[in-house]
């Protein structure tokens, strides 16, 4: 378990690292990501199929992503310095947000499917 | 010490908001699941409500409350790596599905700026309320970083960031089964672009290839908006 949070921290690390020595436009994090899936692959075709969740780095990817909305809580909290902008502008910033997630669902999926079935024809 | 100075001191200190955080979501979890996972009663808005609600009662200044939060707040940097595993494990069927995300996500990122910042704009919000809703579709640190470049408030598009979260994971499960999309693939990819990490929580909770792919749209947002908030922004505030 120590070896996979490890294992998470160094490719946030390198990417971070990456993102600002070579002025990526990806955030650390992200960069991470890929490295982290990359090296699973890399590991893979040396050393054959990996079962990653019975891996250090899977036991402790899948522990951390069980409580992926937990750690939105902090931020969220943060509304309460914003109560006064938000008597003004809330209704505006809500109905915006409500509308946007919409279309942006809708736009999304809706292409997706489009173009898969397109590819397929 | 009485009572009343030990709640004084308890209230200053890191250890009791990191603890009312995970209280607050525990309870906000046991209340999910008694509904069923029913996407309206959302762990992440009753979390936020009950520890709001515990802040204004007791006039405790948010920065307060973060030094204790942090510690929670800090996990999103390699919550996001993690997905590396979900990406690992989905990579044959992410591999024939490579050109509709493609197409998916700069279709999803671009009508996820323009509607929010337009909607807002309509709405008369004030230009740095516009500047802060732009990035609100990507994961809290990211959008953050992107808003306070482009002049806009990082807390409150921390904020935003969340909402839309909260309302893309209550809307997405009722709005795909009313749209008839069975495929989970094109499902997740939605809930990821247009919610991010809460989307993609909601996604795992339904189904491992919709929480798989609603991952990989969010770590792939996370690369497109960046770079196209500073090119769509400018023709839509003066």
């Amino acid at each position: 378990m120590l070896r996979g949070v490890f294992l998470l921290l160094i490719c946030q690390l390198v990417g971070e690292v990456l993102a600002r020595s070579l002025s990526l436009p990806a955030p650390g994090p992200v960069i991470g990501l890929a490295l982290l899936a990359g090296a699973l692959g890399l590991w893979a075709r040396r050393s054959g199929p990996v079962e990653v969740d019975d891996t250090d780095v899977g036991k402790a990817a899948n522990a951390l992503l069980a409580s992926l909305s937990l750690l939105f809580v902090p931020a969220g909290v943060g509304v309460v310095q914003y109560f006064d902008l938000l008597a003004h502008y809330g209704a505006a910033l809500g109905v915006a947000l409500i509308a946007s997630t919409v279309l942006t669902l809708l736009a999304t999926v809706g292409v997706f499917v489009w173009v898969k079935r397109w590819a397929a024809s | 010490m009485n009572s009343w100075r030990l709640w004084v001191y308890l209230q200053t200190t890191p250890l009791f908001w990191l603890t009312a955080t995970l209280a607050a979501f525990l309870v906000a979890e046991a209340l999910s699941k008694r509904a069923r996972g029913h996407p309206l009663v959302n762990p992440v808005l009753i979390a936020v409500a009950l520890v709001a609600a515990l802040l204004k009662l007791s006039g405790t200044p948010y920065k307060t409350y973060f030094e204790g939060a942090q510690f929670v707040h800090f996990l999103l940097g390699p919550a996001t790596v993690a997905l590396g595993v979900p990406l690992y494990k989905n990579f044959a069927i992410v591999r024939k599905n490579l050109a509709p995300m493609a197409a998916a996500l700069l279709a999803g990122a671009s009508v996820a700026i323009v509607s929010a910042v337009a909607v807002a704009a309509l709405g008369h919000a004030p230009r740095e309320a516009l500047i802060s809703i732009a990035p609100k579709s990507v994961t809290a640190g990211v959008a953050m970083a992107v808003s306070e470049q482009l002049g806009g408030l990082a807390p409150l598009t921390a904020v935003l960031v969340v909402l839309t979260g909260v309302i893309g994971a209550m809307l997405v499960t009722p709005l795909m089964n009313a749209l008839g999309v069975r495929d989970y693939a094109a499902r997740g990819f939605a809930a990821g672009l247009a919610a991010h990490g809460i989307g993609t929580a909601r996604a795992f909770t339904v189904d491992p290839v919709a929480g798989a792919f609603a991952g990989i749209a969010m770590g792939l947002n996370a690369v497109v908006t960046p770079a196209l908030v500073p090119l769509i922004l400018p023709w839509l505030i003066r």
